[in-house]
């Protein structure tokens, strides 16, 4: 084995410091003037072949070659010197990998390099108030106008991430109330600058509510040209279940949580408690988790980069992140102790308000890290998916006629 | 970057599982477990042949040149059977012999290499495998120093009743008068014990595995409520707690045995980590394994507690998760 990325990797590595040294240098540009640096910069970040190396050309993109290794040191060497990547998203993650798998070329030009310049910004239509982890349950309805050219959109969905700056919205539809559950399903984009559209920000548990956190939108006869439903009418379901794997991050979220554990140590050093041998025994528990964790992630790249199947490995990692994820915050909580009585300011506050943010912040981290027991697929569904996909169980009687 | 197995490294591992299939099923283990050897002489000799003793030597000193991490992925299938041994230690010392300078010792190192002295471990405590048998025993000297003790009058002997009853232990005093010769110390030798963290890490691993698929495989056949039990959710996600916390666990091994290999920074620590963190996992998942079963997996005759009783074993072997925790958060500085 070999944890070196290699001297072609190395050498690329050099070429991309150059690169982002000479373009990424933004001074003290402030907000809009910053935003246009922003642009210019990924726009020859795109041209130099770092950025949307799976979009074509033809749409934005810089349509290269698929190689891991070198997609993971462009994300390093970005990284270090603090330059912008892709502008993120559900619609640079999922929009634009859908729509380059089961688009139409029109849909192709008219979406995705505005997408990807961060112009259009997307929100998922997916979850429902009555379709959570039965997500093929969806019962918002989408109709045919009379002269066929337009979908009328009504229904409601929920736990839309950046609902509050969405410009566009791709969603699952019943089509076909009659046809079996999955088959019913169409996958639809629409554009939410509407008055049929209405969204509302969700207060979180945390407290927090507004730009940055959820929106559920209410469609009331909402409208959404024919051509822009993506795949086959009734064929939703699996247009949603595409999933590109190219250059997917494996490492990124292990550099993440290896940054977190540092972080706990501090907190442990912060408040007195590294000479208390349970503070000792539990961190040790904890970093051979997230060693296990880290180095899987390295398995998962390195059988990426050389094209093999991971096998079950793959379908934990985000059950594992999450447990981990508890087992930190459950330390995070006996070492804040009584500072955890004084609910945190939200993150960048300024200090010397009413409002203390010291070893307190880790609250969010307490509170946050629920979140992800429950998003993106609830850990009992990450269960069943392990157990039946992995370890090749039988489904549920329940579930036996789902797919 | 290569992290994980070439197609030689599961050819290795498939090699030594097909031999051991064919030698070391449920019935020998049950016919081994009763009796009073402590030495297992068929299923020695086909490891042997297949070059584990000499696995991790350099080329020059008669071995395979290959590296911790591949007699770890032997280790593994080793703890994946059940295996008797002392396969551990028979490794271990090939390697603290090959780095020493002792010229008498080293003189040893191709009937090591080939099996013809069972080589066995004295590094914690007086409790060693294989003791009965073993002719040369790698054990702890003064201050911490290794030494390659030689089999004779001078060690006493004591057979206990062993709780593992695939590698059965003796006690054993070795005494002053004993043919000893010194092998290293120091750096050399904490060295040495990291690399034995390593591969118990590595048979616990493989004995987590084993009980995982042993119980994922029983889940499928057992019929109760007129369906296999494995269709039950409540069944199914505790099949799939064992799978998460075993798969996983497994880079962490590769990580220990290639630290040591390319001689990292944090090699030692995680070593400890590594030991500790499978042998937590190996604990866990044959009590788990058990509990999934029902009650044929409390009976002796299905065997299930033969890789029970080698997660005690390994688990306290070298020093607990809790000691080795300890050591890691020692050798951070918290």
């Amino acid at each position: 084995m070999d944890i070196s990325y290699g001297a072609d990797a190395e050498a690329f590595r050099k070429a991309v410091r150059a690169f982002v040294a000479d373009a990424w240098q933004p001074g003290s540009l402030r907000g809009g003037d910053l935003k246009a640096f922003v642009r210019v910069f990924r726009g020859k970040a795109v041209e130099a072949g770092y950025l949307y190396r799976s979009v074509p050309r033809r749409y934005g993109g810089s349509e290269q070659p698929v190689d891991a290794v070198n997609a993971q040191v462009i994300r390093e060497e970005f990284a270090k010197a603090r330059a912008p990547m892709e502008v993120g998203g559900n619609g640079v993650n999922m929009t634009v990998p859908t729509l380059l798998e089961k688009g139409t070329e029109e849909q192709c030009d008219l979406f995705i390099r505005r997408t990807i310049e961060g112009d259009y910004v997307w929100g998922q239509g997916y979850s429902e108030p009555g379709s959570g982890s039965d997500l093929a349950s969806v019962r918002t309805k989408a109709k045919l106008s009379p002269d066929g050219a337009k979908w009328i959109v009504n229904g409601q969905k929920i736990w839309t991430s950046q609902g509050g700056k969405a410009t566009h919205m791709f969603m699952l539809v019943r089509t076909e109330p009659d046809a079996p559950k999955h088959d019913g399903i169409t996958y639809l984009l629409i554009d939410l600058d509407q008055p049929a559209v209405t969204r509302r920000p969700i207060r979180q548990m945390t407290g927090m509510e507004g730009e940055d956190t959820f929106y559920e939108f209410f469609f009331d006869n909402a409208e959404a040209p024919v051509s822009w439903q993506v795949g086959e009418r009734g064929q939703g379901w699996y247009v949603s279940r595409t999933t590109l794997k190219h250059e997917r991050a494996a490492i990124g979220g292990a550099d993440n949580l290896g940054r977190q554990f540092a972080k706990l140590v501090e907190l442990a050093k912060e408040m007195g408690r590294t000479g208390d041998p349970l503070v000792r025994d539990r961190l040790g528990e904890i970093e051979g988790r997230v060693m296990a964790h880290r180095y899987t992630s390295f398995r998962l790249f390195s059988c990426q980069a050389a094209g093999e199947e991971p096998g079950r490995v793959a379908l934990m990692m985000k059950l594992l992140l999450t447990e981990i994820g508890h087992d930190i915050a459950l330390l995070a909580q006996e070492l804040i102790g009584i500072e955890g009585l004084i609910e945190p300011a939200d993150a960048g506050t300024r200090s010397g308000t009413s409002h203390k943010r010291g070893s307190n912040k880790w609250l969010d981290q307490i509170i946050g890290s629920l979140g992800n027991s429950i998003a993106g697929g609830a850990s009992n569904i990450q269960r069943n998916i392990i157990a039946e996909r992995g370890l090749g169980l039988p489904r549920d009687l329940a579930l036996a006629g789902e797919r | 970057m290569q992290f994980h197995l070439t197609a030689e490294q599961t050819a290795i591992q498939n090699a030594v599982r097909g031999t051991l299939a064919d030698i070391w099923s449920v019935e020998q283990m049950h016919k081994f477990a009763d009796a009073p050897e402590d030495f297992h002489r068929p299923s020695w000799d086909a490891l042997m042949a297949l070059g584990v003793g000499g696995l991790a030597l350099p080329e020059n000193r008669g071995g395979a040149g290959l590296g911790l991490l591949d007699a770890a992925l032997v280790c593994e299938v080793v703890g994946e059977a059940a295996a008797p041994g002392p396969v551990i230690g028979q490794i271990l010392t090939a390697i603290a012999v090959a780095s020493s300078d002792n010229s008498a010792a080293s003189d040893k190192l191709s009937a090591i290499a080939s099996g013809e002295e069972v080589a066995t471990l004295a590094l914690d405590g007086d409790l060693v495998q294989s003791a009965k048998t073993a002719g040369l025993i790698l054990a702890e000297g003064a201050n911490g120093a290794l030494r390659l003790v030689e089999a004779g009058e001078a060690i006493a002997i004591e057979p206990v009743q062993s709780t593992d009853r695939s590698r059965k232990v003796s006690r054993v005093v070795i005494g002053e008068d004993a043919e000893a010769h010194p092998l290293c110390g120091g750096v050399q030798a904490q060295r040495i014990r990291d690399a034995a963290l390593i591969l118990v890490a590595a048979d616990a691993l493989g004995g987590a595995q084993k009980v995982t698929d042993m119980s994922v495989a029983y889940a499928k056949e057992r019929e109760q409520f007129g369906q296999p039990i494995g269709r039950f959710q409540a069944l199914k996600h505790q099949l799939a707690q064992m799978a998460l916390e075993v798969e996983p666990a497994r880079a962490l091994v590769w990580y220990a045995a290639y630290a040591w290999d390319a001689g990292l920074p944090d090699a030692s620590r995680a070593a400890a980590l590594a030991k500790a963190h499978l042998c937590e996992v190996y604990t866990r998942a044959t009590r788990a394994a058990i509990a999934a079963h029902g009650g044929i997996g409390y009976t002796w005759e299905y065997g299930l507690h033969y890789w029970f009783r080698r997660s005690v074993y390994d688990r306290a072997w070298l020093g607990s998760p809790a000691h080795h925790r300890a050591r890691a958060a020692e050798m951070a500085g918290w």
